[in-house]
């Protein structure tokens, strides 16, 4: 929280000093610098979570952890990663960067603002907590199926309760998010004229709103199954523990495009700025962002193809699976048509987004596989789906948010960062990153399941070379940390426009900009919007 | 010339030994697994082919996007004087890019759809399989036979992998993918597979058969599979269902037809030689003998070898007040459960659950030191 109180002591806005500035704040960048911080923390601790897993895989045998805490590491590390560092880190963007992008002077509901931040480390203490209860943390995998994760001790509770507040935090930001933008742009700033970030979040936002009640609704069956003798799950009672699986992932498929499209926002942002050519297909990029999330409602049982569904469900999903593959298909074609005959130079947020545009395209492909049901009962739940994922939610949305991050950070601080580090942190993040997850493809075509924390010997040597991928990222990403305090600390004065091929209203403010962002809402004419 | 000469010599070594260390990369991983297995069904075959089809599509979808890619960012650079177009968009090339995938996906889908429903063709099977997932052992009905095995992990694999046992994992033979009990199935059988579980999901898989299909309490789920070749298939578990998920796998042994009918004989004769067990009083020296090796089958994954169990999950057997108490309320509990204990009652016959609580009351610090005779267990149930 240190790093902000630096930045703009040059300008003459009313703003509150000491501690009393970030817990009361309202201000949008004050509550964006303690999503972005907080995020950061929580990298950090699903990362260590993750080192524990890969320290236990390293060899086969059972040197360091037991079965169940090993179960409680996969199980917290992918809590703490999507709801701790992923979901904060993008709204912390949106905070920072959405009333600037649309000419207004901060979010719609300053105090919401704040308290949808504040509940979220109120959410980790409880949900960390468990570590130290009776039964230990939460073990039955993120996705909480029942009945074995109403086999948790004394956590279970304060894993629900956690998960509540996660989506009372979500649902307000998403709220705040929808009211700025659809109250507060700038005269002449049209919804077609919106930068494809703000587009990208408002469309996150409509789908927090759906998918998060859901989930809501979900673990709440769970406490009265646990304690108040109802029997949603329990087959004895003449509940369906699939029933959870449905509702989970009635959630959980949209989860996925929450995370994912802000950072597709994010590099429509940057690689026209870096390729000194306008983003191509403009409307195609929002209709193609519309029409994923609008798929993402009809596709979830995809993730839960072998608990056996009749042929016709088996097929439809399976189909509108596979459709979602041409609205994304059209993204990525768009992108690099946005970088074809452009003058591109290949600064970090620049390199950042180039590695989204690879990454997350070889795990679509890998989506692609697993949307085909008949296959995806061979790759179902093996270590295929974890490279999977891994490469979608790693260098396809980490990656995304760090470009944004290195992109706006001499606008937030007012200083270039060091280039040379950044560019360290890119190579050693993406060899790293590819050594960590290509091999899990090998390993989960050739049958080791995920979740398990010992396996046969023949596939010790993928194991070893994964653990050493996972230690080189792990390390890699402390570069960034240095970058951005380096950074806040002093360094090379930004412009206002800061990049050469910038566009849009945060690069007409000043560098770093006023405490309340447009006190006079800008006048937008096609000349200044982004598109 | 002499800084070319210099250079080229540079690249060339370069390129030297990247060919180098990419041929002794290659010729490693050749050991190493890298591929979805062909398997031994038809079905195994069919979507290992559908696997590999959809495989060289994104490949080469991959290449051909990469490519351009890849192209602009070395021609298309400021550093090269490369000066920015302006178009940003144009509809025949959007309209391209939507219609071209939609039909690769269509062409995709039709294999799909076929393999699919011939998977789901679960009628006129020869002999039906009933698999029952526990926390954390496999049991097998054979409903057409009246034959029932549960096959747990092996003996060698679960010394080896407890923590802190001193045994490398490499000196076991099929680590981790081994059981003592393997089931039997006879190859050119259609079989009928019906998948459920007790306790939580568990999901059984055996990748050779070219499926995998959730056990679900208290719903059967309907599979099928023929087997062409004979041999031994190994699986493990694959939906996460606690502590021991890892530990849990299953072996095959896929045998003639005559073989099988043999086999389902032995076990039909090694039933009933059990259940006499019952009949007879044991003497303590043979119930403690039977009773260590039940423990360490049934037991041990949760209450420990040295009896204390894990505070908070899994309570204590040394010391327990239970354990050390009437003999009448021990045998309730092995038969019947409690809290996360499972029901023993079918597990177990009269003879181990008789020999593995006389095991219990006669080790570690507990006191009880008598005998429960396998009559004792066959009046309670």
């Amino acid at each position: 929280m240190s790093y902000a109180a630096v930045h703009d002591d040059e300008h003459h806005d009313h703003k509150p000093t000491g501690i009393g500035r970030w817990l009361f704040s309202t201000n949008h960048k004050d509550i964006g610098t303690m999503y972005l911080v907080f995020a950061l923390i929580m990298f950090f601790i699903g990362g260590a979570m993750a080192m524990v897993i890969r320290l236990e895989l390293f060899q086969p045998g059972l040197q360091y952890v037991d079965p169940q805490f090993f179960n409680s590491m996969t199980t917290v590390h992918a809590l703490v990663m999507i709801f701790g560092a992923v979901m904060p880190a993008g709204v912390g963007l949106a905070n920072w960067m959405i009333p600037m992008m649309v000419g207004a002077p901060d979010m719609a509901m300053p105090r919401m603002n704040n308290m949808s931040f504040w509940i979220l480390p109120f959410a980790f203490t409880l949900l960390l907590s468990t570590f130290f209860m009776q039964g230990g943390a939460p073990a039955g995998g993120w996705t909480m199926y029942p009945p074995l994760v109403l086999q948790l001790g004394d956590g279970l509770p304060f894993l629900i309760f956690a998960v509540h507040f996660l989506g009372l935090s979500s649902i307000m930001g998403a709220i705040n998010i929808i009211a700025t933008v659809f109250n507060m742009r700038a005269p002449g700033m049209t919804f077609m004229r919106l930068p494809l970030f703000v587009w990208t979040w408002i469309i996150t936002a409509f789908l927090l709103i759906a998918a998060m009640p859901v989930l809501a609704g979900g673990v709440t069956m769970l406490l009265t199954d646990r304690f108040f003798g109802t029997a949603f799950f329990d087959a004895a009672g003449g509940g369906d523990p699939v029933m959870f699986q449905h509702v989970f992932w009635f959630f959980g498929h949209p989860e996925v495009y929450i995370l994912v499209l802000p950072s597709f926002g994010i590099i429509s942002q940057i690689i026209p700025t870096f390729a000194r050519k306008p983003l191509f297909g403009y409307a195609s990029m929002v209709y193609a962002t519309a029409s994923i999330a609008f798929l993402s409602f009809f596709v979830w049982a995809h993730h839960m193809f072998t608990v056996g569904m009749p042929l016709a469900g088996e097929l439809f999903f399976m189909y509108a699976t596979m459709a979602i593959a041409v609205p994304t298909g059209v993204k990525v074609f768009n992108w690099t048509a946005t970088m074809w005959k452009g003058s591109m130079t290949f600064e970090t947020p620049m390199l950042f987004s180039i590695g989204v545009l690879f990454m997350f395209t070889l795990g679509g492909f890998t989506g692609l596989m697993m949307g085909i049901t008949p296959v995806d009962f061979q790759y179902h739940d093996t270590y295929f789906i974890v490279a999977h994922f891994h490469y979608v939610l790693v260098p396809g949305i980490v990656f995304g948010i760090v470009a944004g991050v290195y992109y706006w950070l001499p606008k937030w601080t007012g200083h270039m960062y060091d280039e040379t580090l950044g560019k360290w942190h890119f190579w050693l993040s993406t060899i790293s990153v590819n050594i960590l997850f290509f091999p899990m493809h090998f390993l989960g075509l050739a049958g080791m399941p995920r979740r398990i924390p010992d396996y046969n010997t023949q596939f010790t040597d993928w194991n070893q070379i994964i653990s050493i991928g996972g230690l080189a990222f792990g390390l890699s990403q402390l570069i960034l940390v240095w970058v951005v305090i380096k950074c806040i600390r002093g360094g090379e004065k930004a412009t206002d426009q800061v990049w050469e091929g910038a566009h849009g209203l945060e690069f007409t403010l000043p560098s770093p900009p006023p405490f309340h962002s447009f006190t006079t809402p800008p006048e937008v004419t096609d000349a200044t919007a982004h598109s | 010339m002499s800084v070319d000469k210099l250079k080229r010599t540079v690249l060339g070594a370069i390129a030297a030994s990247f060919f180098l260390v990419s041929g002794a990369v290659f010729a490693a991983i050749g050991d190493m697994p890298l591929n979805l297995t062909k398997g031994v069904t038809e079905t195994s075959q069919r979507v290992y082919d559908l696997h590999m089809i959809i495989l060289y599509i994104v490949t080469v979808i991959g290449i051909i996007v990469f490519s351009v890619m890849c192209w602009s960012i070395f021609h298309h650079r400021k550093s090269k004087g490369a000066v920015a177009a302006q178009f940003h968009h144009s509809t025949t090339a959007e309209i391209a890019w939507t219609i071209i995938p939609i039909i690769i996906l269509v062409a995709m889908a039709v294999p799909a759809t076929k393999t699919l429903i011939f998977m789901e063709q679960t009628g006129d099977a020869e002999m039906t399989l009933k698999v029952t997932g526990y926390q954390w052992k496999w049991k097998y009905d054979y409903l057409d036979e009246g034959v029932t095995v549960w096959s747990a992990l092996d003996q060698a694999s679960n010394e080896a992998r407890q923590r802190d046992s001193g045994i490398d994992p490499g000196t076991v033979e099929n680590y981790l993918l081994d059981v003592d009990n393997p089931i039997v199935l006879p190859v050119n059988t259609k079989i009928r597979i019906l998948t459920t579980a007790a306790d939580v999901i568990h999901a059984w898989w055996v990748p050779a058969l070219g499926w995998k299909r959730d056990a679900i309490p208290g719903f059967i789920n309907d599979n099928w599979t023929n087997i062409k070749e004979p041999g031994v298939y190994r699986g493990q578990c694959a939906e996460l269902c606690g502590k021991d998920h890892g530990f849990m796998p299953i072996v095959v042994r896929a045998v003639s037809k005559q073989e099988y009918a043999a086999w389902i004989e032995e076990q039909k004769a090694a039933a009933l030689a059990a259940a006499d067990g019952a009949n007879r009083e044991w003497a303590k020296d043979e119930l403690l003998a039977k009773g260590k090796e039940v423990y360490a089958a049934n037991c041990v994954s949760c209450h420990q070898a040295n009896g204390n169990g894990v505070e908070g999950l899994f309570p204590a057997l040394n010391g327990s007040a239970i354990v050390n108490g009437p003999a009448a309320d021990m045998i309730n509990i092995l038969l019947n459960g409690k809290n996360l204990m499972p029901a023993f009652k079918e597990q177990l016959n009269d003879a181990d659950l008789a020999a593995v609580m006389t095991h219990e009351r006669n080790s570690w610090d507990n006191t009880a030191k008598d005998i429960i005779q396998p009559a004792d267990v066959k009046a309670a149930r």
